[in-house]
């Protein structure tokens, strides 16, 4: 009786913090600049607008591809959602030890609060994507909604990589750095602003690799959802349906590990920031 | 733990580990793995403390700065874990360790009390239950939509008590000292409000150095030094205990590196010493000792001290000078005895006093920070640098 009592009372105080916060940062993020909200939109709209114009105009990436712009827009806003939530959650306990010196809510709550406000920010820019889709004429099927199971895998990697990193950078100042360059590396080790196909016909294996990475699946799944049904995805390179799961299990180990590494660190956030 | 009981702490300790080069990057650990493991100093900040909270309790912890109080209370409130023993709490905690925790310049007064709700734990509905006391609390009605960085400090101090006070209808509230800075008016609030805790019997644990706070509020006081719980009981008797730390302290003999000491030294200080340094009760006058030794033919001499409090902030002062006496052709070998007699006006406190000696064209032979300390237990109101005996008039009576 006790213990479900105060369990409920932590995880009240719990819910009552993240739905302050995440309602907090949204308030603050874009304060104080003419042009607020419509920053969430312009940004990666002007990263697409210079990529599409290289990539696409000039060197002619995706040429045989249908929708490659729509198809470059979608994967740059699932990628800037990663690298948002990665690289905020990793400075987001740190940059709050302030609070956690005075008080002893749950720390999670936190990074937690960070992922759901870049996952609001997700939201807006999808829309966008969807009024370019609409633009473009591409046939949308039930497939969309597959996004939704998608978009909450991202979620948890993203998240669980947040909770990790940002334990981490407690300790180790010199996660932000590497971790820029992980960011840096991956944004073209990840089919983003190239098809796979290029890759697909200079080396079949590298591509076949490249998409055991969760962003990669993630990008192209999406991809093959709302855009077109014949996008390469790890389900179409792969034959073997466990090699398929790779991607998922990597999220989920990476989950288990980043709760557990967190819970063990809490604790002891007030005393080591 | 009996329900009677509001807070429970059994044998806590806290070490804290300090690594003497702070260890933020990989390359240290990689490069140098042997002495990160080996420049760790352990800190013990709390040994063995233990003591029971009775629900409706008001609970003075007092000690010294650097005794151990503050880690106990952050322990207490969840911020720390111990690493030794158990805190059990019974009822609802909410920690004063500092106001206006959380607070952004960029939200409305409005947002921001909703924030700082939610970072002690209030659901929407409590503040919003709430709003209205605390805005009239806090005398800001139509300040509530604007921007809190446009508020004066004294606008925002009293925004964050009145959240905190109107809330926190808790069970156990945790107070520490900091609550007791600001301005006089700010003060009188807060030991209304201190009153007010006493008069509803709520549990209380008020942490502080002051002992005429913990005496006037307290039931019951614990007494904490070089990190271990050395007398609890009545306040009267934790406060006796607590002078009498000063008093066995040993004389602290200016060998601290850290003071700052400086000048050419053809005039040194051997001795500096308040008469009577551990403490100060009396209300007339007291003496600062000073003897200084000519090491070189020196021209002329004046010599001074003035006194600083625990803040950092000069009292008092004076020099030979502005006495009119005057040394000249100072021989190598003399030594010079000035006794300074100076009137008990400071409040109670810990006090240092700097000296110096200097030439008319101001080189300073020698200059000596904190070269002595010594505390003054007058009983004087609390908060005040000075207190000295005054006399007053008055007139009553009607009109006629």
């Amino acid at each position: 009786m006790e213990v479900t009592k105060r369990l409920k009372n932590k995880y009240t105080y719990s819910l009552i913090l993240l739905r302050q916060l995440v309602i907090t940062e949204f308030k603050l993020r874009y304060k104080g600049s003419a042009l607020g909200y419509v920053w969430s939109l312009l940004r990666p709209l002007a990263l697409f607008a210079v990529l599409y114009v290289v990539f696409v105009q000039f060197l002619k990436f995706g040429a045989d591809i249908p929708f490659f712009a729509v198809s470059l827009l979608l994967g740059i806003i699932l990628w800037s959602y990663f690298v948002e939530v990665t690289s905020n959650g990793l400075s987001s306990i740190v940059g709050r030890g302030d609070l956690m010196r005075k008080l002893a809510f749950p720390r999670y709550v936190i990074v937690v609060a960070g992922s759901f406000s870049a996952l609001i920010n997700l939201a807006i820019n999808l829309l966008v994507v969807g009024f370019f889709i609409v633009l473009n004429g591409v046939d949308l099927t039930w497939n969309v909604l597959w996004l939704i199971p998608l978009i909450t895998q991202l979620f948890i990697l993203g998240l669980s990589l947040a909770l990790l990193l940002s334990a981490l950078y407690v300790k180790f100042r010199d996660i932000s750095y590497i971790w820029e360059l992980v960011l840096q590396a991956g944004f073209y080790a990840t089919p983003i602003i190239y098809p796979i196909t290029m890759v697909t016909a200079a080396s079949l294996a590298a591509a076949k690799l490249m998409l055991l990475s969760p962003v990669a699946q993630i990008i192209q799944d999406a991809r093959a959802a709302v855009i077109a049904v014949d996008t390469p995805t790890v389900a179409s390179l792969w034959d073997d349906p466990w090699i398929r799961l790779i991607p998922i299990a990597i999220v989920a180990i990476l989950a288990v590990v980043s709760i557990l590494y967190f819970k063990k660190k809490s604790p002891g956030f007030a005393e080591d920031i | 733990m009996a329900d009677n009981f509001a807070i429970s702490v059994k044998g806590v300790s806290k070490n804290f580990q300090l690594p003497h080069e702070k260890v933020d990057s990989l390359k240290s650990v990689f490069i140098n793995p042997f002495r990160y493991r080996k420049g760790i100093e352990v800190q013990h900040a709390l040994k063995d403390i233990s003591f029971d909270v009775k629900k409706g309790e008001f609970l003075g912890i007092v000690g010294r700065n650097g005794s151990g109080k503050s880690t106990l209370l952050k322990i207490i409130a969840g911020i720390y874990r111990p690493s030794i023993g158990s805190v059990a709490i019974n009822g609802r905690l909410v920690p004063f360790i500092e106001l206006g925790v959380g607070f952004n310049p960029d939200l409305t007064g409005r947002e921001n009390v909703f924030l700082n709700g939610a970072l002690m734990g209030f659901s929407l509905k409590e503040i919003r239950g709430k709003y209205s006391d605390i805005v009239e609390f806090a005398e800001l009605e139509r300040f509530m939509d604007q921007k809190l960085k446009n508020y004066s400090s004294g606008m925002q101090v009293r925004l964050a008590f009145s959240v905190a006070t109107v809330l926190a209808e808790s069970d156990i509230l945790l107070i520490d000292e900091v609550l007791a800075v600001g301005d006089a008016d700010f003060q009188k609030k807060c030991f209304e409000y201190f009153k007010s805790l006493k008069k509803n019997n709520k549990t209380v644990i008020f942490v502080s150095h002051d002992m005429n706070a913990v005496r006037e509020y307290c039931d019951r006081a614990i007494l904490i030094n070089e990190s271990k719980i050395i007398a609890t009981g009545t306040p009267g008797k934790v406060s006796r205990e607590y002078d009498k730390l000063f008093i066995q302290e040993s004389p602290q003999q200016p060998s601290d590196p850290r003071k700052e000491r400086r000048g050419t030294g053809e005039i040194t200080y051997t001795h500096v010493d308040v008469e009577r340094r551990e403490i100060l009760t009396d209300d007339t006058n007291f003496v600062l000792r000073t003897k200084t030794k000519v090491l070189q033919d020196v021209e002329d001499a004046i010599f001074g001290f003035s006194i600083k409090n625990s803040a950092d902030v000069l009292i008092l002062g004076n020099n030979t000078k502005l006495e009119g006496r005057k040394f000249e052709n100072l021989k190598k070998g003399e030594i010079i005895e000035i006794d300074w007699i100076i009137p008990s006006i400071l409040g109670d406190g810990e006090y240092f006093a700097n000296v110096a000696v200097e030439s008319s064209i101001a080189v300073f032979y020698d200059w000596w920070g904190e070269a002595t300390k010594f505390s003054v237990r007058r009983n004087t109101p609390m908060g005040l640098a000075a207190h000295p005996k005054m006399g007053l008039t008055i007139k009553r009576g009607d009109k006629s």
